[in-house]
């Protein structure tokens, strides 16, 4: 079976991120799943164990002082610990694929490797089959209104996948530790300084959140855009928001939803006062089930929703949490 | 100090975007084509460093069919002032492989002291192109930066990650990708428009960048096995309030096992 390499995120005291699971229950569906991560001298044993409660056969184990890991410290090379140790874990583990997380950072490290090995790079897959040795990876495009599915011929399949997309879990393994060595120039740009962003909430993350309620326009005012945030506790969902909605200054620009901010597949997305302009339908339009919320009858979202209610979300919103209250 | 902006031509996300069924390839004419404003406000940064005596020159650069011209002149109206164009029937259909090569095979001759790209575009979100040019280059990649300060001999800028905002710096030469959260890109004038006409734009085929044999070239490449329509969504139940319509809403949720 061919082995399947995933590049584990970790946070700079060396915790792997969640982006991992679903890699990795990406990468035992088309074989066998290994990872590799770059973390501090050092800082790397509790991720090996964690990898391996997600699934890692295999785990290689880049040590660097100049890894970042996210908030990397001062002097740290953002991204060049962590390019060279996925190539030196393609050399020594030869993967018939590589599978990199759709994030910001995941991108910039699967594009260096991908120009490294001279190969193409199949962006945000939302999921991937195998038939023989050949993988095809299957994409979402223009916000969901297509699916293709596509192959690289001549080389190792080096992948993004969609954050949240990847549902299977792989069972846990026995990780084997691969200690790589990291050559010792690189090339980044230097970190000068590291602010920590306080979490301002304790609402899950909008990328890969299993309910998302975002809200628009329509709630008019900075002030009333609370009321989606109380409806979003109520749900234990994300908080999301419409670019008009942002661009009015109601809620800050990372929960903007839409072609132009976050793409989310989400269980389940109620949209709140949200006409629904395609560049927002491009952004949610592949979760499983959509409410919409809005006094006009003829806002765009209706086309799409499952359940629409035609009314003043002032009214209804409120009586929504009540209900949900009650249910619970 | 001369910066090389990347541009793109993409499909107007105001309309309907489509693909060709029969290729996966997409499809040119069923809708406007506009300059991705993510490259626009890729421009901004370099006219601003221009207007500041920074950069002496901006050259806008993008690979295309023939009608992304158009994206070159607007380019040049908003103040670049010249052009590359890349374009040849060899590439249609290129994979980010052979697109980052292309780039790369045009910037590595043109003694650029900085580059500028867009993060991702509108239509293919891939994101990864900056970062492979970067590689091929052998240039730092500052990527995903909300403010970009270019100086003499350094760029810098911030970057949001997972849990911290980096302050990021790095020597020139550098290549830089840039988030839709730095300025808004400037309108082009009239003087601009009547300018642009003037202004010279070189046109580069697969063999001036280095690309033998194009997109079909030797070495890896990406193939669009099937495209697939998605039907499109059904409405579902509307209901108009009359003061039972969040109770259904509730009762809908439970049912489908969402609350």
């Amino acid at each position: 079976m061919s082995t399947i390499l995933v590049f584990a995120e970790t946070s700079p005291s060396g915790e792997v991120r969640e982006s991992a699971a679903g890699l990795l229950g990406l990468a035992a569906k088309l074989g066998e799943p290994a990872a590799v991560i770059a973390t501090a001298p050092g800082a790397s044993s509790g991720a090996v164990a964690r990898l391996g409660e997600l699934g890692a056969a295999t785990v290689a184990v880049g040590e660097s002082d100049r890894a970042a890991g996210g908030a990397g410290a001062n002097g740290a090379l953002v991204g060049a610990a962590e390019t060279e140790a996925v190539v030196a874990a393609v050399e020594a583990l030869s993967p018939a694929a590589v599978l990199l997380p759709n994030s910001s950072t995941g991108r910039e490290i699967a594009g260096r490797v991908a120009a490294r090995l001279r190969v193409p790079v199949a962006v945000d897959l939302v999921d991937a089959t195998v038939e023989g040795e050949r993988i095809t990876g299957i994409h979402s495009v223009f916000g969901g209104a297509y699916t293709t599915e596509s192959v690289v011929d001549g080389g190792p399949f080096v992948a993004t996948v969609r954050l949240g997309a990847i549902e299977d879990r792989a069972a846990a393994a026995s990780p084997a530790t691969h200690e790589l060595t990291l050559p010792g120039d690189a090339l980044g740009p230097t970190v000068t300084a590291a602010a920590p962003v306080a979490k301002t909430s304790s609402r899950p993350e909008l990328q890969g959140a299993p309910i998302v309620v975002s809200g628009g326009r329509g709630l008019g005012s900075k002030e009333n855009f609370e009321l989606v945030g109380q409806l979003a506790d109520a749900l234990g969902a994300a908080l999301g928001a419409s670019r008009a909605a942002v661009d009015a200054g109601y809620v800050e620009p990372s929960a903007q939803v839409g072609q132009t901010g976050t793409t989310v597949a989400p269980q389940l997305y109620v949209a709140v006062g949200i006409s629904g302009a395609i560049q927002h339908r491009a952004g949610m339009q592949t979760a499983k089930t959509i409410v919409a919320i809005n006094t006009d009858r003829d806002a765009p979202l209706f086309e799409i929703a499952d359940f629409g209610i035609v009314g003043d979300l002032f009214t209804v919103v409120p009586q929504l949490i009540d209900e949900i209250g009650k249910r619970k | 100090m001369r910066i090389a902006v990347l541009i793109k031509q993409v499909p107007d996300t105001w309309g309907e975007r489509k693909l060709d069924l029969a290729t996966g390839r997409l499809d040119r004419d069923a809708s406007d084509r506009i300059i991705d404003e993510i490259g626009e406000r890729a421009l901004e940064v370099a006219l601003q460093a221009r207007d500041a005596k920074t950069a002496d020159e901006v050259v806008v650069v993008t690979m295309g069919p023939a009608p992304a011209a158009e994206a070159v002149k607007k380019g040049l109206s908003m103040g670049a002032d010249s052009g590359i164009h890349i374009s040849d029937d060899a590439l249609a259909g290129s994979d980010t492989w052979t697109t980052a090569e292309a780039l790369a095979g045009a910037l590595r001759e043109g003694g650029f002291d900085l580059v500028i790209a867009g993060n991702e575009s509108t239509d293919g979100r891939g994101g990864v192109v900056p970062a492979m040019v970067a590689e091929l280059l052998g240039l730092p990649l500052l990527a995903e930066l909300d403010e970009v300060t270019i100086g003499a001999g350094e760029v810098s800028g911030s970057r949001g990650v997972d849990d911290a905002i980096l302050t990021v710096s790095a020597p020139l030469p550098a290549l830089v990708s840039i988030t839709e959260r730095t300025p808004e890109p400037r309108f082009p004038n009239l003087r601009g428009i009547m300018g642009a006409k003037k202004k010279p734009v070189a046109g580069q085929d697969s063999s001036a960048v280095g690309v033998e044999g194009g997109a079909a070239g030797p070495g890896a490449h990406s193939v669009v096995t099937a495209t697939a329509e998605r039907p499109p969504r059904s409405a579902g139940t509307i209901v108009e309030d009359d003061g039972t319509a969040a109770a259904q809403l509730a009762e809908f949720l439970a049912k489908n096992r969402l609350i």
